[in-house]
């Protein structure tokens, strides 16, 4: 889309600039990556009431231009890297009219690098209310900018702020806030002539950060260092003078032009509200139901949207039976590239509800509030408080879960929530469980009210957090930690959900699952396709001839024969000679070959394990009835004792390797887009694979 | 007297910090030398605190609060 100018959102979190943005975008927006970093960019486009139009960038909520993370650092390096052409025409700064004075540090901040700058004066409204009378005339001349008053959530003042957009100046016309050049006069002089950086501030912001832009050269980077060496530059201590510089530039603007209501400080509702959220008490109890809700809602809602997909793709897959020539590309298409693709949408429902039941306690300011609770807890065990929201995501899906890390800004933190998020039990292990529940566990009640089944698989819900908590806990002491950690965090006014924001969301999550884990999973499929239907040598063809004798075509029927010869073609297969090969391995843990091909072909999704077992078992009609699998493996006899395969210890032996493994291709490859470095996600995999050993191991042996 | 030894409900003006590097974070977030702070509640399990400053609601961990001087 061809656009005439490019306009930067920038704002405090919490200040409804993703309001703003979805406002003035609508539908029209589009996610990708700032070049070299691993940090969404979202833009969008807006047409202007000159007609001329105009691309949007979302730049990351943030209080200051100092980065405290991954998605903060971007915003400096959007609007000072003049070499990407990436820096806009035009910054609009959105500042929450009832909260002006910490607002108005990154304004100021933004306002010296010398962008044209707009104010979008938001919650007008919400500030009017509170007895705070803003004199906006003389606010915006003091400024140097026009400001434009307005209400993203009742949509007022938009139009307005569109038209100021179009007609704004092309030069930067603020008045300057601090003197920048006094605070750290020698290496601003010299990084301005070196590097032919004209703005004091940027030359500034280059000293502080030179380590972490990813647009300075290492030679341009040693260069700064240097002369940080030269100008004992204090990083610190320069931008301890430049904060407080900013803050009485910004009490003296408040003072001239904003009038408090003296009213006495009456309770207001949040805090009201704050008062029974996190009561030493009450507090715990409303977290530990609406979390039960969130578990119940995303098994619950999505049970019926998730058979609908699967039993779209069963219908697909019948379809392209019908419709294609039998051989290698029909069979690529629907137990390839079909079956793997199904494998990864059955996911949507319940991400999409996860994840719009996590934008709702965000939304309303409560996430803060249960960071601000279990903070403590999670400190002991080497987590944080925000890794909460990760580790409940967990239960549906690690992906999006370890994607929502980044709002963790110290480093150790991050990494060890990142690497415990996959023990806990994700949905894909959940059909797993349930098939292998039902075999072993009898199906009654315990002290009349507990059904045994249940209990097993909420016993598997339950050790999933155990031992995530206590991973978390050795890691604590194997890291170290790179900065120190500290939990300085804004508790937001509790405010309704904008039900847009929630929509966005969930679609937006649902998006970025499909394209990441998408990829990998469809790749892995096609691999695994290959590896079960190729076999060595012309093994598949004595089958086929074999077969083909009439001893077997007289006395078998049509059907029955498929599923002999697709059984025994497995077990020749690579797959199938892969796993004769890993079986001495496995053997301990009580698995024979048969389950090895299961393992393997798990690494696509685990629950792909349910229809390996079918393919393997050559399960009459329906290969996707739950019911048939479940019969053919407890019939499934061990040839040596001549007992049933699946004995409890076999069994559970099963689910402590489904628990503890990193079956999950999509999850390590999303571990390594966040960490961008192969040592996270191969460490992750070796300590999983040890844990998922030892523990099949002791269990099987426990219960042989 | 220290940040972190107020009860909740009570008020102090921050005179100044003992740790540089969290001087600089809470600056930016509006606690700096003359604010008004006031404890406005402790998490239930002791820490981390909430402070009311600058007009807004904020939470820090005990030991951050006990880098904050008060006048």
């Amino acid at each position: 889309m061809k656009t005439n100018i490019r306009v930067a959102l920038v704002g405090n979190p919490n200040t409804g600039k993703s309001t703003l943005f979805n406002i003035l975008t609508g539908l029209n927006q589009k996610i990708g990556n700032f070049p070299g970093v691993t940090v969404d960019k979202k833009t969008g486009f807006c047409t202007l009431p000159d007609g001329r139009m105009a691309e949007i960038i979302d730049l990351p909520g943030t209080y200051s231009i100092y980065p405290k993370s991954k998605d903060e650092s971007i915003v400096f390096s959007v609007l000072a890297d003049k070499s990407k052409g990436m820096v806009p025409d035009l910054v609009v700064v959105i500042l929450d009219a009832s909260n002006l004075k910490r607002n108005l540090l990154l304004y100021t901040q933004v306002a010296d690098l010398k962008i044209p700058v707009v104010v979008a004066l938001n919650m007008v409204d919400v500030s009017d209310k509170a007895g705070i009378k803003i004199n906006i005339d003389l606010f915006a001349q003091k400024l140097g900018v026009p400001v434009v008053p307005i209400s993203a959530r009742k949509n007022t003042g938009i139009d307005k702020l569109k038209s100021t957009i179009a007609f704004a100046n092309s030069v930067p016309l603020q008045q300057d806030t601090i003197d920048i050049e006094s605070i750290a006069p020698g290496i601003i002089a010299q990084i301005k002539g070196e590097m032919q950086v004209e703005n004091p501030y940027i030359a500034l912001q280059l000293a502080h950060q030179h380590e972490t832009l990813s647009y300075l050269s290492a030679a341009e980077s040693d260069r700064i260092e240097q002369l940080e060496q030269e100008h004992s530059f204090h990083s610190q201590k320069a931008q301890a003078t430049e904060t407080i510089a900013r803050y009485n530039f910004i009490n003296d603007l408040l003072y001239d032009t904003v009038k408090k209501a003296e009213t006495a400080h009456d309770e207001t509702i949040s805090n009201k509200i704050d008062k029974i959220l996190t009561h030493k008490v009450f507090g715990f109890v409303i977290f530990f139901a609406i979390l039960l809700f969130i578990f119940q809602a995303i098994f619950s809602w999505s049970a019926y949207p998730m058979s609908l997909i699967e039993d779209l793709f069963i219908w697909l897959q019948a379809g392209a039976a019908k419709i294609l020539p039998a051989g290698p590309l029909s069979s690529l298409i629907i137990d390839g590239v079909l079956a793997g693709l199904s494998g990864v949408l059955v996911f949507i429902p319940q991400i999409a509800i996860l994840f719009a039941l996590i934008s709702i306690l965000e939304d309303t300011g409560y996430m803060s509030r249960v960071t601000f609770m279990m903070d403590k807890v999670m400190r002991k065990v080497g987590l944080n408080g925000k890794s909460v929201v990760p580790l409940i995501g967990g239960f549906a899906c690690a992906v999006p879960s370890i994607m929502s890390t980044r709002t963790i800004e110290n480093w150790k933190d991050r990494m060890i929530t990142i690497m415990v998020t996959p023990l806990v039990a994700c949905s894909a292990r959940l059909p797993v469980y349930t098939l292998l529940i039902a075999l072993v566990v009898p199906n009654r009640n315990v002290w009349w009210v507990f059904n045994l089944q249940g209990l097993a698989l909420t016993a598997m819900y339950v050790l999933s957090i155990f031992s995530a908590v206590i991973v978390a806990f050795v890691m604590k002491f194997i890291l170290k930690a790179r900065e120190r950690g500290y939990f300085i965090m804004e508790l937001p006014v509790y405010r309704m959900p904008r039900w847009k924001n929630v929509i966005f969301t969930m679609y937006d999550r649902s998006k970025t699952f499909v394209l990441q884990a998408g990829k990998v999973i469809i790749a892995v499929s096609v691999i695994l396709w290959v590896m079960k239907s190729y076999g060595p040598g012309d093994r598949f063809a004595q089958i086929d001839k074999q077969y083909a004798q009439p001893q077997y075509t007289k006395t078998m029927t049509p059907d029955s024969l498929t599923k002999v010869i697709a059984s025994e073609k497995l077990e020749n297969s690579y797959a199938g000679v892969f796993g004769h090969v890993i079986e001495p391995v496995i053997k301990p843990l009580g698995f024979d070959w048969k389950i090895g091909i299961a393992l393997i072909s798990s690494f696509a999704a685990r629950e792909v394990f349910v229809g390996t077992m079918a393919t393997i078992y050559s399960v009459e009609g329906d290969a996707d009835k739950m019911q048939s699998v479940q019969q053919k493996m407890h019939e499934a006899k061990n040839p040596q004792t001549g007992g049933p395969v699946f004995t409890l210890a076999v069994a559970f032996s099963l689910m402590m390797f489904y628990a503890f493994a990193m079956q999950c291709a999509s999850t390590v490859a999303v571990v390594y887009r966040e960490t961008k470095d192969w040592r996270w996600p191969a460490a992750q995999f070796a300590y999983m694979t040890a844990l998922a050993y030892t523990a099949s191991f002791i269990v099987y042996h426990w219960l042989k | 007297m220290k940040l972190s030894q107020l009860e909740v409900g009570e008020t102090g003006i921050v005179k100044e910090f003992t740790d540089l590097e969290m001087s600089v974070k809470l600056m930016e977030m509006g606690c700096l030398p003359g604010e008004e702070v006031r404890i406005s509640r402790i998490a239930p399990l002791g820490d981390p605190i909430a402070i009311n400053v600058s007009g807004y609601q904020l939470s820090l961990r005990r030991f951050e609060a006990s880098t904050i001087i008060l006048q």
